[in-house]
């Protein structure tokens, strides 16, 4: 019996099983939620995390972790508004302020992203408190730049990547399909698993830490800007406090995945999986009308089971 | 006579079938100091984590002051009264000499810490050890020998009856040895019982009434210190003849030098180390732990840094180039820890034993061929007879000993090392397994590598070196071509024991 629950407990698809019975239930329970324009709103509102889920899971397959994610996010959305708006932007109505704001937008993450590598690689500075603080000081300076207002107006040449759900998913896709890639199939992706599977071991055989993980931090600001031009797209507007709240939503969709906090385990698309788990609890408990406490208490209980679950996983294999 | 203060009776304990200790019986009075010598892996680490409650034998039994005394864990062998002065300190560096003094049991006054009681106790113990430091010093901030000491002090407050002291000296200077040995003699004066284990057997010839030798988990001598010479002693603990646990060696050094160190110095490491290693060598590097071996073969390696010298690999110079870039050019290192820095466990055989070599298999995009490299690890797991229940994705942690070892060699050996150092390469695996690991090194000497190994086991060595290199405090003491071959001779330089030794046998 027991045997059985770790296989269950220990496959990556567990999550896509509960996924697909929570999908059951709610379809007899929730009144809209088996609508074809539900089934929209559901795949809307994973296109962006699924993005910035994928560089999460690369971040924390070398067991580091990526607060900066949504500040990142909010970020390169007043940046990419900023040049794009018809309200006095950097670029205004130029034909090619549209692909130069996004160039901007994947730069500026980048470059964070890099920033946090650097601290963490080369200065050996933890993770956690790292990123932490870009996150607050990248937030301040998307609040002072905008002086804490959003920036609307923006052309529909921009729009165009939130309106249009066949591009925004096809974007999601590669994204993810790419990290998979990256993770599986590519010298990078090996000695990412290696770092998170045993530092010192990864040192002793050659491997270059410092360059991994350098990249997986910038793979991770990159991944928050493109996740950033979705939604920028889809709300129609470049915000200072731009998914402010979805920190733990990215993390937790990996880690309800599957993803080890711990290291050297990471599937993006278990995370694939995390996402779709994840957005159904948001947006069916939406549909019941419980009220935004109550549903970040369920998605906070649910986050909090599947890190135990991971303890759990790390320390089957330990014995 | 009166009650002895501790009698073993029969110990026994085996490891995975392995015998470790046989029917060790002794007893001590109290207020005697009995030294243990042994080579690594005779069972003295063993027998003392007996006594301290770490392990628990499988046979026999032991009294202390007259009572059946069988802890069940460190704790309880400490309440009990004996106090475990171990290799490796166990002192909270960030906590103050005070309060690793009394951490077990802090004054009270109420639920709070009695501060001006703990200080003034600290005083009185720190006098009795000699220390002249304030309560308040940060451990950290004490040299290795001030430790010592504060070890020995926290014993003292603990109301020890027995202190057991393993290698107190290996991290000392001379002067903090003389005043680590003039504070055992008061204790000793004291009537305070020690046990006192150590290489340096000058030091425990001085220092106890009696000794026992222990080789191969028995007791081959009890006797009073007087009556045994350092000689007797050398021979009684190297003992046994050698057997044939080893393969016919098909290897012949060649002509042509793989690796050449020029006066390797890293301070308080290693010291002008200088020796050159031929293609088709199998060059052994002998020394007791401690004596800077396994810190020389990481410097060689490029883990660790190296203040001075100069190290060529087939005469080029290396000793600027990353481990990646030794891994590059040729270079292979089998760690002493296979578990720290030899393996990732959880992951699965295939991964490990690819991920030196995936590099080579990989695309100018980043892409792995895998197809090709999944090949050719396949035909590593073969030739390295790696036995793999679940085939190539069985996590590592799952295997044997020997085969993990095996995972280690085989990751090494699909990259077609020039050099692979080995450190303790059979450490912790079964005689089977270390027939086989033999059998690889000589067939990869018979390549045209140059290998150089590390081992405690001078046998070991003996067995399969065309050379051998004795390392002690950190320099080559001596050198021994294959028909010079000499347990004894090693063992004497390991133990830097000239200057006792008087020049007999």
């Amino acid at each position: 019996m027991l045997r059985i629950v770790r296989r269950i407990v220990q496959s990556g698809y567990l999550t896509l099983v509960l996924s697909f019975l929570y999908a059951l239930l709610m379809a007899w329970a929730a009144p809209g939620f088996a609508t074809l324009a539900n089934a929209t709103n559901i795949v809307d509102a994973m296109l962006p995390l699924l993005i910035v889920a994928t560089g999460q899971t690369i971040v924390l397959m070398t067991a580091g972790i990526d607060l900066s994610a949504t500040a990142i996010i909010a970020l390169t959305s007043v940046v990419g508004a900023w040049i794009v708006t018809g309200d006095d932007g950097l670029l205004a109505e130029h034909p090619a302020a549209t692909p130069i704001a996004i160039l901007c937008m994947l730069l500026v993450g980048s470059l964070v992203g890099l920033g946090n590598g650097m601290c963490i690689a080369w200065v050996k500075m933890p993770p956690f408190i790292v990123t932490l603080s870009t996150m607050m000081l990248v937030s301040g300076l998307s609040e002072w730049m905008t002086q804490s207002r959003s920036i609307y107006n923006l052309p529909d040449s921009f729009l165009f990547f939130g309106k249009n759900i066949g591009v925004a998913f096809a974007i999601a896709v590669v994204v993810a399909i790419s990290g998979q890639l990256l993770l599986t199939r590519t010298w990078l992706g090996a000695s990412l698993k290696h770092i998170g599977s045993n530092p010192a071991t990864a040192r002793t055989s050659g491997i270059q830490i410092e360059r991994g993980i350098l990249a997986t931090y910038a793979i991770s600001g990159c991944c928050a800007a493109i996740a950033s031009l979705l939604i920028t797209a889809q709300l129609e507007t470049g915000s200072p406090v731009q998914w402010e709240n979805n920190l733990l939503d990215i993390i937790g969709a990996t880690v309800i995945g599957g993803t080890s906090l711990f290291g050297g385990r990471a599937n993006v698309a278990w995370t694939a999986c995390g996402v779709l788990l994840l957005t159904l609890i948001d947006n069916s408990l939406n549909l019941l009308n419980l009220s935004h406490f109550s549903i970040m208490m369920a998605k906070g209980g649910v986050i909090l089971l599947a890190a135990w679950l991971d303890t759990l996983r790390n320390r089957w294999e330990q014995q | 006579m009166n009650q002895p203060l501790l009698r073993l009776r029969d110990i026994g304990k085996s490891f995975f079938g392995n015998p470790v200790l046989q029917n060790i019986s002794f007893e001590m009075q109290a207020g005697q100091t009995i030294g243990l010598v042994g080579e690594n892996g005779a069972g003295k680490s063993t027998l003392m984590n007996i006594l301290g409650g770490v392990l628990a034998p499988d046979s026999g039994d032991m009294e202390l002051f007259g009572n059946t005394y069988c802890p069940d864990s460190p704790r309880a062998s400490a309440r009990a009264g004996i106090a475990f002065i171990h290799q490796e300190l166990n002192l909270f560096p960030n906590l103050s000499v005070a309060e690793n003094l009394f951490l077990s049991h802090f004054p009270k006054k109420l639920a709070w810490i009695n501060r001006s009681e703990l200080h003034k106790r600290s005083q009185e113990l720190l006098a009795r050890v000699g220390l002249d430091i304030s309560p308040g010093t940060k451990v950290q901030s004490l040299s290795a020998g001030q430790r010592q000491l504060v070890e020995i002090a926290k014993a003292l407050g603990e109301e020890a009856r027995l202190i057991i002291l393993d290698e107190p000296t290996t991290s000392l200077t001379d002067h903090e040895v003389r005043k680590l040995f003039r504070l055992l003699r008061e204790l000793q004066s004291q009537q305070v019982s020690m046990i006192y284990i150590s290489h340096a057997l000058g030091d425990v010839k001085e220092l106890c009434d009696r000794i026992l030798v222990l080789r191969d988990g028995q007791v081959v001598a009890d006797k009073m210190a007087a009556d045994l010479q350092i000689p007797d002693m050398i021979r009684l603990m190297v003992g046994r003849q050698l057997d044939r646990l080893f393969p016919e060696s098909k290897s012949q050094p060649g002509e042509s030098i793989v690796l050449e160190a020029n006066r390797i110095s890293q301070p308080g490491v290693v010291h002008e180390i200088s020796f050159q290693l031929r293609a088709g060598e199998v060059l052994g590097l002998a020394g007791l732990m401690g004596s800077g071996r396994t810190e020389l073969a990481r410097i060689l390696f490029g883990l660790e840094p190296m203040a001075e010298g100069e190290l060529r690999l087939l005469g080029e110079p290396v000793q600027r180039l990353s481990v990646s870039q030794r891994i590059n050019k040729g270079m292979a290192m089998l760690t002493e820890s296979r578990r720290v820095d030899g393996l990732c466990t959880q992951d699965s055989a295939l991964a490990n034993l690819t991920m030196v070599v995936a590099k080579k298999f990989t695309s100018r995009l980043g892409w792995i061929r895998r197809r090709s490299l999944h090949s050719s690890a396949s035909q590593m797991a073969e030739a390295v007879r790696l036995n793999l229940a679940e085939g190539m994705n069985q996590a590592v942690c799952t295997l044997s000993g020997g085969n993990q070892q095996k995972v280690v060699l085989g990751k090494w050996l699909l990259n077609k090392p020039k050099l692979l150092i080995l450190d303790e390469p059979t450490r912790g695996i079964d005689v089977g397994a270390k027939f086989e690991i033999y059998a690889l090194i000589d067939q990869l000497a018979c390549e045209g590598a140059g290998i150089l190994v590390i081992s405690s086991e001078i046998d070991e060595l003996m067995g399969i070196c065309d050379r051998i290199l004795v390392m002690s405090q950190g320099e080559l003491k001596d050198e021994l071509q294959s028909r010079e071959f000499n347990r004894e001779r090693i063992l004497k330089s390991a133990l830097h024991a000239d200057a006792i030794w008087e020049g007999d046998v």
